[in-house]
């Protein structure tokens, strides 16, 4: 067992786990996260993502000793109070998604897709973004017209914040 | 249309749990006490049984049960069911073998569960599943449908003389083969339909829960029909009886039929928390879903399709054999039967046909209904071959189909069906416009400009849905009625519940639902809740598959409301002292007609609780239930057409652009609709180009894993252009068809008639993968 110290959602949290713990599991059954999922058992699926210190992780693919000291954000942490983050309300709009068991971690690697793309995106850019995330009910369609959608919203507001803070 | 009623591209209601992490999933469920289970599953794909020892698993670190199918037998839990009797053609029943839920003498399948073992983590009991020591004995496995059936092929159940299970007919054989004899045109095919996974992105689950105190169980599970699995594992299984057993099924993370069944996991996992006296829950790894999920589909069919001198079909003669797998699991047997081969008539008046089919054991995973469940079998070989019949004839793949659509309704088929209502000229006519079909010739030139290879194909679909009319089904050999049950409660401030028999699974079902409620009394969608998959809480059901829910489940639905709304305009009535004629129900309001006089709907309701002022004799109270068994099967119909361009040099197809034009009926939810249209292409799509479940000879799976079952993938695939024409079904009273299928069932044809077109040959394997479609490029030059 291993003492794992970790920053989620804004608290600090500690526990123990056994060395082979991974953070999926960790964050499920310790912190009772369970909004990340777990869909396969070779890292392809992508329903378990997360953000660790600002990048979207797979987190079935890391320990959860492995993340000590990290900062972590989980769909949970996601939005602000009551007030959906864009990704989370484009997906809503765009019915980006139907069983749901993908989508926090399809909302995860948008967030962190449109992030890393601040000049914009494409529909050949995200669906190649989106290789490692597998969606079994919307054909992803609607998954990628939601992320375009949330990156020309959040591009807007970042205007918007430029502009107040000139 | 209100923007909350019918018609309305409403967002969804229960969106809102999913995008914050707040889904609850039987995975997330936590009980007190509760331990974790693994299954030991054979690794072999056929063998004996010798022994089992599970002394060292017992011992080991939080170890709190290891169970075999011997103690299960002693506990006198049943063997799992098949349930739909077929008759073979000389009258005898089907051929079943025993499907014991932990395997006791021999093993039939790799991934066919043998020992249970129960610890404090899943990790425990992972180790300890290790150190169980099974011995076997193994024997020769097949795994071919078409070999399992040749003399001296290993026999896998001693009840069906050479795996053979059912030899089952439909149609009139004579007259078919009358028509083939003086047909001026026959076009003969082999068509081989691939067989698949269904992989829902959630795997299976379950936790029993038995409550020693109350003698009373509890079951979450992934199921599309909670109240089946109940009556299944009460009636059948012995687990428990009726009343002292719950199933939930909450937050179910996809289906498309893989969660209809009641697999062994659920009721080895009810057993084994009495037997422990601990709350057991499973989850399965995706590996194990790919083991002993319910495979769909593995037909192999030979079809003779007849043409008179002016290219009318005048008859269709159909061989098929169908693979089931080791065992037949729960409607197994009415897939490539009455879901199947009822079918076969498409949209075409064709005067004769007469199939054949042969259902057959092998040492594979069960195989049973995936979205479609055999009608994208009966589809692909009707639209391969009208296909190939149109090149063979020389007239275009359009006109070919148009000239033997039907165009009057009812029609009756040869083969049970009777059409209520269609127009295929109008879906065809819409998705050639939308696909620029006479634009394609140019495109094609400029293709080839580039070295690119540039290929259409069309398919024109039909399927029955609204599963299903309990009586008919009934004659057919269903063990079960198909109707579907709904309870409307009005609370005393006017908000309201529905309680439905529906299981949503990603269908939308919570705002669907609630629209037609909001349709009908103004009451807002957030005011109206509907409850699911508990059978504490809804008294019965029949579950969400075969496209079922919008034409049976909200058809119980409307009935209730009609209930609620005839005696809610009695009290209104009554309190406005005005003839129940007069009383009309609009926006919220409850209304006098041709007057000002008027009372809100929440008014009325409290009127019903307080029950201070009723009409003489009147009950108290606002809540009504109902039971709708349809008079029919429902028939969408459409037409799907795709262009694609290949790069000779890999392969490599690219879906340039895929077109479907449906007609669904009336629909309550435009976006919810094309929601499920976008799904359901895509999985064909990933079973044209992609998907297929592959055995080695000795009875591997080698697709076992994401790593090697091709999954369709954003960049697999383009965005597509949807749309809906609509004859309304007269045989419900919301004249709704259903969606939930048509896409899996009409794009595989479309995706092959469009590679085959482009390459110039007559037959591809599915899935059309780079190196099958390069393959056959290289086959087609030499």
């Amino acid at each position: 067992m291993s003492d794992v110290s970790l920053t989620v959602n804004g608290k600090r949290v500690s526990g123990s786990a056994e060395d082979r713990t991974l953070l999926v599991h960790f964050l499920r059954e310790n912190l009772g996260l369970t909004g990340t999922h777990v869909g396969c058992d070779t890292s392809q699926c992508g329903a378990c993502v997360v953000h660790v210190d600002g990048r979207a992780v797979k987190s079935c693919t890391m320990l959860a000793v492995q993340a000590s000291g990290s900062t972590i954000v989980t769909i949970e942490g996601l939005a602000d109070g009551a007030e959906l983050h864009p990704v989370q309300a484009a997906f809503k709009e765009h019915h980006g998604l139907q069983c749901g068991f993908c989508t926090p971690g399809m909302i995860m690697t948008a967030t962190d897709m449109i992030a890393r793309h601040p000049e914009g995106l494409d529909e050949a850019t995200v669906r190649t973004e989106l290789e490692g995330n597998i969606c079994r009910c919307t054909g992803y369609h609607n998954i990628v017209k939601a992320i375009l959608a949330a990156s020309e919203t959040m591009a807007k507001g970042a205007k918007g914040k430029a502009k107040q803070a000139a | 249309m209100g923007i909350e009623g019918v018609g309305a591209r409403v967002a969804r209601k229960e969106d809102k749990r999913f995008i914050t992490g707040g889904g609850r999933y039987v995975d997330d469920m936590v009980v007190p006490g509760m331990k974790h289970a693994v299954f030991v599953r054979s690794p072999h794909a056929h063998a004996q049984i010798k022994k089992i020892d599970v002394k060292k698993a017992q011992g080991m670190p939080g170890v709190v049960g290891v169970l075999t199918g011997k103690e299960l037998k002693a506990d006198g839990i049943g063997n799992l069911i098949c349930g739909w009797m077929i008759h073979s053609k000389d009258g005898t029943p089907m051929k079943m073998g025993a499907w014991s839920p932990l395997a006791v003498d021999k093993v039939r399948y790799v991934g066919d569960a043998v020992v249970i073992v129960v610890a404090d983590t899943k990790g425990q009991a992972r180790d300890a599943a290790e150190a169980v020591e099974i011995t076997y004995k193994e024997l020769k496995a097949v795994v071919d449908a078409t070999k399992a059936i040749q003399p001296g092929a290993p026999q896998i159940h001693a009840e069906s003389d050479n795996n053979l299970i059912f030899d089952w007919e439909i149609g009139d054989a004579k007259a078919t083969d009358a028509a083939i004899k003086s047909a001026a045109h026959v076009t003969r095919m082999k068509i081989v339909n691939n067989r698949l996974v269904p992989n829902a992105m959630e795997p299976r689950a379950a936790l029993g829960h038995y409550d020693k105190a109350e003698d009373h169980y509890t079951c979450w599970t992934t199921s599309q029909n909670p109240h089946v699995a109940r009556l299944v594992m009460s009636a059948f299984y012995n687990v428990a009886p009726e009343n002292k057993l719950r199933v939930i099924a909450p937050d179910v993370g996809g289906g498309f039929g893989s969660k209809i069944y009641i697999y062994p996991e659920e009721i080895v996992c009810l057993w084994a928390s009495k037997r422990t006296g601990v709350p057991v829950k499973w989850v399965a790894d995706r590996t194990e879903s790919f083991l002993a999920d319910a495979h769909g589909r593995d037909h192999v069919s030979m079809v003779e399709m007849a043409f008179d001198k002016d290219n009318r079909i005048t008859g269709l003669k159909v061989d098929t054999i169908a693979n089931i797998g080791a065992y037949m699991s729960l409607f197994s047997s009415c897939v490539p039967t009455y879901l199947y081969a009822t079918l076969l008539s498409g949209q075409y008046n064709i005067p004769a046909i007469h199939a054949n089919v042969r259902t057959v054991y092998t040492n594979t995973a069960p195989v049973d209904a995936y979205r479609g469940a055999g009608r994208p079998e009966a589809t692909y070989l009707l639209e391969r071959t009208m296909e190939t019949a149109a090149r063979e004839l020389g007239v275009s793949p359009a006109e070919l189909r148009r000239k033997n659509f039907i165009t009057s309704f009812p029609h009756q088929t040869p083969v049970i069906m009777n059409y209520d209502a269609g127009d295929y000229n109008a879906s065809l006519d819409a998705a050639m416009k939308a696909a620029d079909y006479a634009g394609f010739t140019k495109r094609k030139a400029d293709a080839a400009k580039r070295g690119k290879l540039r290929g259409i194909g069309m398919s024109c679909y039909i399927e029955a849905c609204g599963i299903a009319p309990s009586a008919a089904v009934g004659s057919l050999g269903a063990g079960v009625g198909l109707w579907e049950s709904a309870e409307v409660r009005v609370n005393a401030v006017g908000t309201i519940e529905v309680l439905t028999g529906s299981h949503s699974h990603g269908q939308g079902h919570e705002t669907t639902f609630a629209q037609l409620v909001n349709q009908r009394f103004g009451v807002p969608i957030d005011s109206v809740s509907i409850v699911h998959g508990d059978t504490d809480k809804v008294q019965m059901g029949m579950g969400t598959y075969g496209s079922r829910s919008g034409a049976v489940g909200m058809s119980a639905i409307a009935k209730a409301l009609d209930k609620v709304e005839a005696k809610a305009k009695k009290i209104a009535a009554h309190l406005l002292e005005a003839d129940e004629g007069d009383i009309v129900i609009e926006n919220g309001e409850v209304k006098v007609a041709g007057t000002d006089k008027s009372l809100p709907w929440f008014q009325v309701a409290l009127a019903a609780y307080t029950a201070h002022n009723l009409p003489a004799g009147m009950e108290p109270g606002l809540k009504e239930t109902a039971f709708y068994d349809p008079a029919n099967f429902t028939f969408p119909a459409g037409c799907y057409i795709s262009e694609v361009e290949i790069d000779p040099e890999t392969g490599v197809t690219d879906i340039i652009q895929f077109v479907a034009a449906d007609d669904f009926g009336n629909i309550i939810n435009p976006m919810i609709v094309e929601g499920q249209v976008h799904g359901g292409i895509a999985q064909g799509i990933g079973q044209a180009l992609l998907e297929g479940a592959h055995y080695d000879g000795n009875g591997q799976l080698l697709t076992a894993s994401y790593m090697d079952y091709t999954m369709p993938r954003a960049g697999d695939l383009p965005s597509f252009k949807v749309s809906t024409s609509n004859t309304p079904c007269p045989s419900n009273p919301l004249g709704i068809k259903g969606c939930g299928e048509a896409g899996a069932i009409g794009s595989p044809p479309a995706i092959i008639n469009a590679i085959t077109d482009a390459l110039g040959i007559v037959e591809i394997a599915m899935p059309a993968s780079p190196a099958t479609v390069w393959a056959a490029i290289r086959a087609k030059k030499h």
